[in-house]
């Protein structure tokens, strides 16, 4: 890694590094060498960071007004909205800053599926960023609990109610998970205190996953392993923090646009109605970032294997280092893998279509096949495709194709001369 | 002297982790039942109805332990069709006049056995209630017919105190 042997210029910063190296991991930080052909794809680690922030302050802040109680807690978001000064500023921007933290993570995931990062040595890199994926579903689902709407009770009630699946304790386990015979009080509370914690969770779970990351330091988007440091890296400052900083700014554009201009068109019109156990809405979906899980669930027309199938939908990301037997790690030289990953990335946003739709019809049908293309994406065609794909020859190193000599600059000149 | 003797220091050892692990699991499990029902929610175990405005063909829907409960005064046609269903038709296979004692009351909780969901009167494919998060149908005696859920709606312990009220719970 970087150099062990850094000084603090200063007197001071050397008494204070000698008690406590804080100096060294900063040094460590700003020289750590980043491969110089990281793409944009790559800005998302930085605008997570920034996404699981914005989450923390502007949650804390809305726990300075908000009541979490049955009673009181629609009340108080509606007050949050009127009265407080800026609240509704606040709000707007936690609720936004849910579905703006998820769009990043899917494409920090797709980006990884593409490139292969989660190929070894990066496996554990891979589980805790999927650890933290599910605390961030689990937190999200239980903030959307809090401003206790109709969408909020009914959701409360759809999601606990999968555990009722589990065969001889599933009972015990909802009644235990709501702290009585329905989701009320108690349960609003208890989801309260876990909204809380799960980010703070998230937030060590951050500092591992780029600590992992630091160890065989980053892929890049040939796939290959590089010399640390090398005429194929570059420092992180401020190169990287440049191309970071001006990804994030991007990005806020869109995450203004949402706050300001369009703070509603996410949610559900039905939660500005306050929880009412006699009644359930006509149609109850969850949050768009959920929603091919839930097309998965209603697949399936079994309640216990319906459960199975959504969780294992989720956990088999986990095995997926073992389940891509290519050695390769860039699509880029694997032109049948290549196919098969636009292909799931369509059969997703597919399952999140329906997932929206009413399961029924043409759409129940749908969502069956999408299903079982999913799981034979992961259980199948990667095991299998290892071994049968003709990978294209893989560069010596980043420089190369660039300046000449490499197998893959001779095909792709050929291509070139084809087409003239 | 042999040399696989236990020795002092290999019972201390034992001792002390037997001891810690019990005392762990003691410390443990008041943190895990703090979440099971309280007694103020226990304390809210029964309530009574008056029934005496409902006529035939309707149902009216109480709260009893936070969640709906269905009292259905069924008409003649709808416990003609309920009692002239064969078992090997049911998913969850239960006599109507298990379920409801006296024919013309059914009393069951409206919660749909899928996801929890409360299910609509009078709508699905056999005459008696229709869920809409999933697409559960449910007979005019509250038995699952079609869709997701496994179990029929289930009926609570209640009774008649008099003529006009049910006592549930």
């Amino acid at each position: 890694m970087s150099n062990h042997d850094y000084r603090p210029k200063s007197k001071v910063g050397q008494w204070f590094n000698d008690r406590l190296p804080l100096l060294t991991l900063a040094n460590h930080l700003t020289d750590y060498p980043t491969p110089k052909n990281l793409n944009y794809w790559w800005t998302f680690g930085g605008i997570l960071t920034f996404c699981l922030i914005t989450q923390i302050v502007t949650g804390l802040t809305l726990a300075m007004h908000y009541i979490a109680h049955a009673d009181m807690a629609f009340e108080s978001v509606e007050h949050i909205m009127r009265d407080v000064n800026y609240g509704w500023l606040i709000r707007y921007i936690h609720a936004n800053g849910a579905s703006m933290f998820f769009l990043a993570v899917y494409i920090h995931i797709f980006r990884s599926l593409f490139y292969g990062s989660y190929k070894a040595p990066r496996e554990i890199i891979w589980i805790i960023g999927i650890i933290i994926y599910l605390l961030m579903m689990a937190a999200a689902f239980m903030g959307y609990v809090l401003p206790w709407g109709q969408m909020s009770f009914w959701g409360a009630t759809v999601i606990t109610n999968l555990f009722s699946a589990i065969p001889l304790v599933g009972e015990g386990i909802v009644t235990w998970l709501w702290g009585g015979y329905s989701v009320d009080n108690p349960t609003l509370t208890r989801f309260f205190t876990l909204h809380y914690l799960i980010p703070f969770l998230i937030l060590g779970l951050v500092v591992l996953h780029i600590w992992a990351l630091h160890v065989p330091g980053n892929n890049n988007p040939v796939g290959i392993d590089i010399k640390k440091p090398s005429k194929d890296t570059v420092p992180f400052h401020p190169y990287i923090v440049i191309k970071d900083g001006f990804a994030l700014l991007m990005f806020m554009i869109v995450f203004a646009f949402f706050v300001f201009y369009a703070p509603n068109i996410l949610g559900h019109a039905d939660n500005y109605i306050e929880a009412n156990p006699m009644v359930t809405p006509a149609h109850i979906v969850p949050e768009w970032y959920l929603l091919p899980f839930y097309a998965i669930l209603r697949s399936v027309p079994d309640k216990l294997l319906g459960v199975v199938a959504m969780l294992s939908a989720i956990l088999i990301l986990a095995v997926l280092p073992w389940l891509d037997t290519s050695k390769i790690r860039s699509a880029v030289f694997r032109p049948l893998y290549k196919q098969f990953y636009w292909i799931l990335v369509a059969d997703v946003l597919i399952l999140g279509y329906v997932g929206a739709m009413p399961a029924e019809g043409l759409y129940l049908l749908i969502a069956r096949v999408a299903t079982a293309y999913y799981f034979l994406h992961f259980l199948v065609i990667l095991p299998v495709l290892g071994f049968k794909e003709k990978t294209l020859p893989v560069p010596l190193s980043i420089t190369e194709p660039v300046l000449g000599g490499s197998p893959n600059l001779a095909a792709a000149r050929n291509k070139e001369s084809k087409i003239e | 002297m042999s040399e696989k003797k236990t020795k002092r220091r290999d019972f201390l050892f034992t001792a002390t982790t037997a001891v810690g692990a019990v005392g762990a699991a003691a410390v443990v499990w008041p943190m895990i039942d703090q979440m099971n029902p309280d007694a103020s929610v226990k304390a809210l175990a029964s309530t009574e109805v008056d029934v005496s405005s409902l006529t035939p063909g309707n149902t009216l829907t109480v709260l009893w332990r936070g969640k709906p409960v269905f009292i259905r005064r069924r008409t003649q046609e709808e416990i003609d069709e309920a009692r002239a269903v064969k078992m090997e038709d049911l998913i969850h296979p239960e006599k109507d006049e298990d379920r409801a004692k006296n024919p013309e009351w059914l009393v069951m909780l409206g919660v749909c056995t899928h996801l929890g969901c409360v299910p609509l009167n009078d709508k699905g494919d056999y005459n008696g209630w229709f869920c809409p998060c999933h697409g559960s149908h449910y007979d005019t005696s509250g038995r699952i017919r079609k869709g997701p859920a496994p179990w029929n709606m289930e009926v609570p312990k209640y009774e008649f105190v008099d003529a006009n009220t049910i006592k549930i719970g």
